[in-house]
């Protein structure tokens, strides 16, 4: 999809009537078209050049890009440092912020900074509990919970203020995101929760991983009931989708990763299989074909966690994008070829 | 104690209709606790409601009580202490992400609120807790606000 007011990378769109934030990832969902997002994994490292390496695997290929904040509780480079080094080249980025390592004195100022970068999409979550990562011996913070954080985030947006009430010389225009795992009990809540985090403010939500469409499609037909989807406030649904390496990586995920819910049956097709890795993105693709069909499902949301050259692949193959080819650095400079015949 | 705590989950209605009861009961006594002074009564009327809600539902004393929105399930003892509802990290079993061997606060809530009249209530966002209140009594903050209430509604009506 190409926008006819394109700016210059790293300078923002315009922001159309009925938008909020001046973003890519806003345009391509209120434009109707099937999303793509995909994560990042953050270098262990302070250079800049694996920040953008691991972006450009992704161009062409994904709508925007999330860069996770401690992701499992493990320490790597910021989300504000990845977010502010790619919106310099102009990519679509989705600043996480968890609320596990930081109060709302932080919390709020980050909005603000990453805003102020370029960050058009700001994922609001609670965050994996310390015990979880490398550093379990931090000192958890939780002062605000993702609903609470969801709040403060559309009041500085719409209202212009902290929530100490504080003015805003300038608000940050975010498009707000928030998790949701319709595969971990409480089930019949749920769909309950995403409304309540509607209410606070959500406007589109990343699933944890999905492997058990049957629990996706009873999860989409709540939310639809409950008339979610519908209006100017409505919440626009990426379920997470993402290979599995194997059956024996697919059972240590289940048993050691908080909230990923696998079926046996996923397990059996990866160990019956010749090649299980292929196998694993295979069944990758099958998932997001099976899920674009759920009324009301918007797009996907890929993490390849360790298979992040993968991703471009089963987009491809998958055939979501319908032949769009989302923005990339230099997507719109014609090569040099172009140039001749021109 | 756990096996308390649960048990007065499962026993959230009862819970409910005993608060109900006794909410208007120490508003009404809003004379005597002005009388001796909010400030004076803070510290007796706290500890009793330590000892009481400590109890209950291992109440953690955050000074802003929640219980009646949450199926009378405290989300202080959740070890994230989220106040809206259960994290994406709930265990198969129902039990919490990071304590395996506790049920899941939010389950519980859930279970809890589903019993009660007022259960609905647990669909409302609650704000982020005031780290100032702790340790202050939460009984005494909800009588003196119905107190003023019904002090702001007479000064109207005059």
């Amino acid at each position: 999809m190409k926008f006819e007011d394109e700016p210059v990378p790293g300078y923002s769109l315009p922001i159309l009537p009925g938008h909020v934030s001046p973003g890519r990832l806003e345009r391509v969902l209120r434009a109707g078209k099937f999303a793509v997002t995909s994560e990042i994994d953050p270098p262990d490292s302070a250079d800049p050049d694996e920040v953008f390496k691991r972006a450009a695997i992704f161009d062409g290929y994904v709508d925007a890009i999330n860069a996770t904040d401690g992701s499992g509780a493990n320490c790597h480079m910021s989300s504000v440092g990845v977010c502010s080094l790619l919106t310099r080249r102009g990519y679509a980025m989705v600043m996480q912020i968890a609320c596990r390592d930081r109060n709302r004195i932080a919390i709020q100022g980050e909005i603000l900074g990453g805003a102020a970068m370029g960050v058009c999409n700001i994922m609001c979550l609670t965050g994996d509990g310390v015990q979880a990562g490398d550093h379990p011996q931090a000192k958890p913070v939780f002062d605000l919970d993702s609903m609470s954080l969801l709040e403060i985030a559309r009041a500085m947006r719409d209202e212009a203020r902290f929530q100490s009430g504080r003015k805003l010389a300038s608000p940050p225009r975010v498009f707000l995101g928030a998790a949701e795992n319709p595969f971990a009990p409480p089930f019949e809540w749920r769909a309950y929760r995403l409304a309540k985090k509607v209410a606070a403010g959500a406007q589109f939500i990343q699933t944890q991983y999905c492997f058990d469409v049957p629990r996706l499609k009873t999860f989409m037909a709540q939310v639809r009931d409950l008339g979610l989807l519908e209006g100017p406030d409505r919440i626009f649904i990426l379920p997470g989708v993402g290979p599995l390496a194997s059956a024996k990586s697919a059972s240590w995920i289940r048993d050691n990763v908080p909230g990923v819910h696998i079926p046996d049956s996923v397990i059996k097709r990866l160990a019956g299989a010749e090649k299980q890795k292929e196998e694993g993105k295979k069944l990758c693709i099958d998932l997001i074909q099976e899920i674009r069909e759920i009324e009301g499902v918007s797009g996907v949301h890929v993490m390849a966690y360790r298979q992040e050259t993968t991703v471009a692949e089963i987009i491809q193959t998958s055939g979501v994008l319908e032949g769009r080819v989302p923005w990339y650095p230099g997507r719109d400079t014609p090569s040099e070829q172009q140039r001749i015949q021109a | 104690m756990y096996a308390v705590r649960r048990w007065v989950v499962r026993h959230s209605r009862s819970f409910e209709f005993i608060y109900n009861v006794f909410e208007p009961v120490i508003a009404r006594l809003d004379p005597l606790w002005r009388g001796v002074g909010y400030s004076r009564v803070e510290r007796p009327v706290a500890a009793v409601e330590r000892a009481v809600k400590g109890l209950l539902f291992d109440c953690q004393m955050c000074g802003q009580c929640a219980l009646s929105s949450t199926g009378m399930s405290c989300p202080m003892n959740c070890p994230k202490n989220l106040r809206n509802g259960p994290c994406g990290g709930v265990r198969a079993n129902g039990h919490c992400e990071v304590k395996p061997e506790m049920k899941c606060v939010w389950a519980d809530a859930w279970a809890g609120s589903q019993q009660m009249k007022g259960g609905s209530k647990i669909h409302i966002v609650q704000k982020p807790v005031d780290f100032r209140l702790r340790d202050t009594s939460s009984w005494l903050r909800v009588v003196r606000r119905i107190a003023e209430e019904r002090q702001a509604r007479k000064e109207a009506q005059k």
